[in-house]
């Protein structure tokens, strides 16, 4: 196990390494562009543009280019933007990420466990009138876009019943938890609701159909033959394992949001997230800190991926032995 | 004759489904004594796994309706809640299926599973019922059990499954075992093993065994007595050596000339049985195997009852000249082959399905 | 002993190994299946050659291996002393007519949304030396002869039966007037009363078309009933070749004897049943790590110093039977039985 774990992590860098190398190219060795100007800002002397060359070794074969950009993304963490003058792009990151991360954990917490619920009853009340419902909840919430629930939302609890029902919600925005707790939680209820009801709709259904799946094994008429209880099949062998699947449902959606797919739910609520980071640099093609964010990104969906395979091992023994 | 362990009377398992009412047992009697081996042989859709299903209750198609009755130890199983069915399933009858290769859940251990079966019935310590699990990995013949008893289903070969199947099923002591098809997905050595251990539990438990086969080899080396099913009823039933040396019904007969033998003289064509089995759709009102019967005639428009004393048959044919059609086929056979005919292909009378 | 013919079809050593998929992290180290390890086999025109052998021992393989369904790793296949081991597919496509294959599973082999009538053509169609009317006509007959009605050719393959899908599939591959076909599993998922049916079949097409059969199965019942010779496979591995009478009646290599010996018997009160059971012990190793010596040699009842160390080659114990055995139980003139 511990040499799988290894193994994995070890091939999670190599695709970093390799993702960082793409998007450097991509952006920054592509013909036409002139990275000297850009990094030097508009209307700087020579003597600047030289400087930045220098620096950024932009005469230099590819390789020693890459590893220079490397080093003032990571190590002296000085790359600017190129729209916002000295605004450097780490600290910016790292500003938006708990906003993000805040955004997506809570609302991850809630789709799992009402996803995995409306899921496993579903399954456990096939043929009953619940089961048709409870997947007709699940394609509603699929089918709402987020971003107009969260307007709508927002009309309900922000405008039109913010007098009377709904006094107690506070303002748009984000408040560190570091900060306060209870502001943090309040603020960030009903963007987590809002981005739940989408995934629980569509983790019930698939769970649903695992577990449907499941119950049809021959495992199940064995453990009925057992004398095993109607529950315990449930709960100990088919939604044991259909939780295999969810798992790296999960970690491909995680990493995703994580990594700036909760975009529509930032702006829609006003969190200053990564999403709305990466949003704004792509608007204003402002590369460094796409740059970042797209490396940034791609660290949470690779770590998600491995974590999604090690969590996969613990699961199925059979992965374990490959 | 001792007081039976299992009585089951006018069995009867129906589907409802579009297409109409599919009968797939259809008034099934038969007893069991207690440490008798049963061998209950037929085709696919003879009905003889869902009987036994159906009477320990796991069918669970909201569509399927059993009638008819099955004493187990003088308790009706048919219609009894599940609740209670529950208490004699894996304690006091034990089912095991075919493919060993699904049918242990395939995140758990092999002594995760044991323990279940012992943990669900009794109450028991864990680690006392992983030390029992040890003793009947070890009992069904798993090497090195104490170490394997952590292995999980995928690190057992088939017949080693097959045998940490049984073993689980053996965990409390059941009355009656129900193997259905145990050693069809295995190999020749394998299932070999598998047969000589079936073979030693009923010497050493006495239990008594409901052994599911198409294979009539397999009921050959095991039963005690033989039941033959055609189309969800009871062709023929008798003590094993009466039923293999002195079938009665023309289904029997088909049964065992299909079966290219290893050591029985060569023949180059096998007295085949024309036309495919029936559909549970569309069972015939009198008897079901009449359409691909050669010796069918006007009486068999009616249902003929499974009739005799000790070795019992359903057929109209007279007793006394049985004998002599049935080696009337083995020249039907040959005959076909005759280069001297116009043509010597018999055309499939099978029925589309 | 039965009469010689010519010989039609020779495999020469051939060998088929698969690399097993390994991580790309742990070079040099690289794993093989060792599917089918060093075959030799001859068939004669007219005849059926046996292969029979337990689940994992390389039959299937090899038979994709006579009909150049996979390539080999090495050795050689002749088809009327033609070596088509090293054929370009163009080349190739001449002699794919004279081979066909059946296989095992009648449903999965035929396309469920064509008529099977459409499927039978095909071959024919590719070859292209008959006019589309002269392909009806053929196919009807066709249809006749593996005993469907030439009613059935517009239909698709769910609206038959088991029996009547592996008919479809042998008429397939008589369409193409083959002159040998390789049949892997052909009965196995069959019914015991169907499979009675197309076992007759092939008995009855190969005395009225001469056809030459290589008949892969599990069964030994099956494959006594068919074959003329037979030969079985163990790890990838030929072990015994004999006539069909003279290997059941007295097997001369030890796995042979303990697979007959395994394979449950009817007890019908007319036929002698064996007096002894030889219940091996173990499973079939996993053909990757192959046993030092004689691949049989874990298993064996019969076990001695030297099967342990030296890989024993397949030679003739007896005129007409070889057996890859250092102790055979059939005498070698010349030398004493094995005690």
């Amino acid at each position: 196990m511990v040499r799988f774990a290894l193994a994995r992590f070890g091939a999670a860098v190599f695709v970093l390494v390799s993702i960082s190398v793409l998007v450097f190219l991509i952006f920054f060795a592509t013909p036409g562009v002139d990275p000297a100007a850009r990094i030097a800002g508009r209307n700087a002397d020579q003597a600047t543009l030289a400087q930045v060359q220098a620096e950024f070794g932009l005469d230099q074969p590819l390789p020693v280019r890459y590893a220079l950009m490397m080093k003032h993304l990571f190590v002296d963490r000085d790359l600017t933007s190129f729209v916002n003058r000295g605004v450097l792009v780490i600290p910016q990151i790292v500003h938006a990420v708990p906003v993000t991360l805040s955004l997506v954990l809570g609302a991850a917490v809630l789709w799992m466990v009402v996803g995995v619920a409306m899921g496993t009853l579903a399954a456990a009340w096939r043929g009953r009138a619940a089961d048709p419902l409870i997947v007709l909840v699940g394609v509603v919430g699929v089918s709402i876009p987020v971003y107009w629930l969260g307007e709508v939302v927002n009309l309900v609890t922000q405008s039109r019943l913010h007098d009377s029902v709904f006094s107690w919600v506070p303002p748009l925005g984000y408040v560190p938890l570091t900060q306060n707790p209870a502001q943090w939680a309040l603020r960030l209820l009903f963007p987590w609701l809002t981005l739940a009801v989408l995934y629980a709709g569509i983790y019930a259904r698939v769970l649903r159909s695992e577990m449907m799946g499941a119950l049809d094994e021959d495992y199940v008429r064995t453990a009925r033959a057992k004398g095993v209880s109607e529950r315990r099949i449930l709960i100990k062998h088919a939604l044991r394992c259909s939780l295999i699947p969810i798992v790296s449902l999960f970690g491909l959606d995680f990493g995703a949001l994580v990594g700036g797919s909760a975009l529509l739910t930032e702006v829609v609520f006003g969190l200053p997230g990564v999403g709305r980071l990466t949003y704004t640099a792509l608007q204003n093609l402002d590369l460094p800190v796409i740059l970042g964010t797209v490396l940034y990104a791609a660290f949470f969906v690779v770590l998600s991926n491995a974590l999604v395979d090690l969590v996969y091992a613990a699961l199925d023994p059979r992965v374990r032995h490959v | 004759m001792s007081e039976p362990l299992l009585e089951v009377e006018d069995l009867r398992v129906s589907f409802r489904s579009r297409r109409g009412t599919a009968v797939a047992v259809d008034g099934l009697s038969f007893s069991l004594a207690p440490g008798e081996v049963l061998g209950v042989v037929g085709e696919s859709g003879s009905g003889k796994s869902v009987s036994m299903m159906s009477m320990l209750g796991l069918i669970r198609d909201p569509n399927c309706t059993v009638e008819g009755s099955a004493r187990f130890r003088g308790s009706d199983l048919v219609g009894m809640a599940d609740k209670d069915l529950r208490v004699l399933r894996g304690r006091d009858i034990a089912m095991i299926f075919q493919d060993p290769m699904t049918s242990l859940t395939p995140v758990y251990t092999v002594g995760w599973h044991i323990a279940e079966q012992i943990r669900v019935h009794q109450s028991m310590s864990k680690a006392r019922a992983r030390a029992r699990a040890v003793e009947l990995l070890a009992e069904v013949g798993i090497p090195d059990p104490a170490r394997r008893i952590d292995d999980y289903p995928h690190q057992f070969s088939g017949g080693m499954r097959q045998r940490a199947v049984i073993a689980m099923g053996l965990a409390n002591n059941p009355s009656l075992l129900i193997a259905d098809e145990p050693t069809t997905a295995l190999d020749v050595t394998t299932q070999a093993q598998v047969l000589d251990l079936l073979r030693r539990l009923r010497r050493d438990h006495g239990s008594s065994i409901i052994l599911i086969t198409h294979d009539m080899g397999v009921v050959s080396q095991l039963a005690d007595r033989v039941l033959v099913m055609y189309a969800g009823r009871a062709a023929e039933e008798g003590p094993r050596q009466e039923v293999f040396h002195h079938p009665r019904h023309p289904y029997t007969w088909g049964l065992l000339g299909s079966v290219p033998r290893a050591r029985a003289p060569r023949v180059r064509r096998l007295p085949a049985i024309p036309g495919s089995p029936a559909s549970a759709l569309a069972v015939p009102s009198g008897c079901a195997f009449a359409p691909r019967c050669r010796f069918a005639h006007d009486q068999c428009a009616e249902r003929p009852p499974l009739a005799g004393a000790d070795h019992l048959d359903a057929c109209w044919l007279p007793r006394d000249r049985r004998h002599e059609l049935r080696h009337s086929l083995d020249e039907v056979a040959t005959a076909a082959g005759d280069p001297g005919q116009q043509s010597i292909i018999v055309p499939a009378t099978e029925e589309f399905e | 002993m039965t009469e010689r013919g010519e010989v039609l079809l020779r495999a020469t050593d051939v060998v088929k190994h698969f690399p097993v998929a390994g991580s790309p992290w742990r070079r040099g180290a690289r794993q093989v299946v060792h599917a089918v390890d060093g075959v030799s086999l001859e068939v004669r025109r007219g005849q059926t050659l046996g292969i029979v052998g337990e689940s994992g021992c390389g039959k299937s393989t090899l038979g994709r291996c006579l009909v150049r369904l996979t390539d080999l790793t090495s050795g050689r296949v002749e088809l009327a002393g033609q070596d088509i081991t090293t054929l370009s597919r163009r080349r190739l496509r001449p002699v794919r007519r004279d081979i066909q294959l059946v296989f095992q599973d009648p449903y999965s082999s035929l396309n469920p949304r064509r008529r099977v009538g459409e499927m039978v053509a095909e071959g024919m169609e590719v070859a292209g030396e008959r006019s589309g009317r002269q392909i009806s006509a053929r196919v009807a007959e066709l249809f006749e002869l593996v005993g469907l009605s030439a009613d059935h050719v517009d239909r698709y393959p769910h609206e038959f039966s088991g029996g009547q899908r592996q008919r479809v599939g042998i008429a397939r591959a008589l369409a193409v007037d083959p002159q040998l076909i390789v049949a892997d599993e052909p009965v196995s998922a069959l019914d015991v009363s169907i499979q009675a049916q197309v076992l007759n079949l092939f008995a009855d097409l190969q005395d009225e078309l001469g056809l030459t059969y290589v008949f892969i199965a599990h069964d030994l019942g099956v494959v006594r009933h068919v074959s003329d010779r037979i030969a079985v496979m163990y790890l990838g591995e030929v072990v015994e070749v004999a006539d069909a009478d003279d290997l059941y009646e007295a097997p001369a290599h030890p796995y042979t004897e303990a697979l007959l010996s395994a394979a449950p018997e009817i007890d019908d009160g007319v036929t002698a049943i064996a007096p002894e059971r030889i219940v091996l012990v173990g499973d079939v190793p996993n053909p990757v790590n192959k046993p030092m010596g004689c691949p049989f040699h874990p298993r064996c009842p019969h076990v001695q110093a030297k099967c342990t160390v030296e890989r024993p080659p397949l030679r003739e114990v007896a005129p007409g039977r070889s057996a890859a055995c250092h102790f055979p139980l059939v005498a070698v003139a010349g030398r004493p039985a094995a005690p």
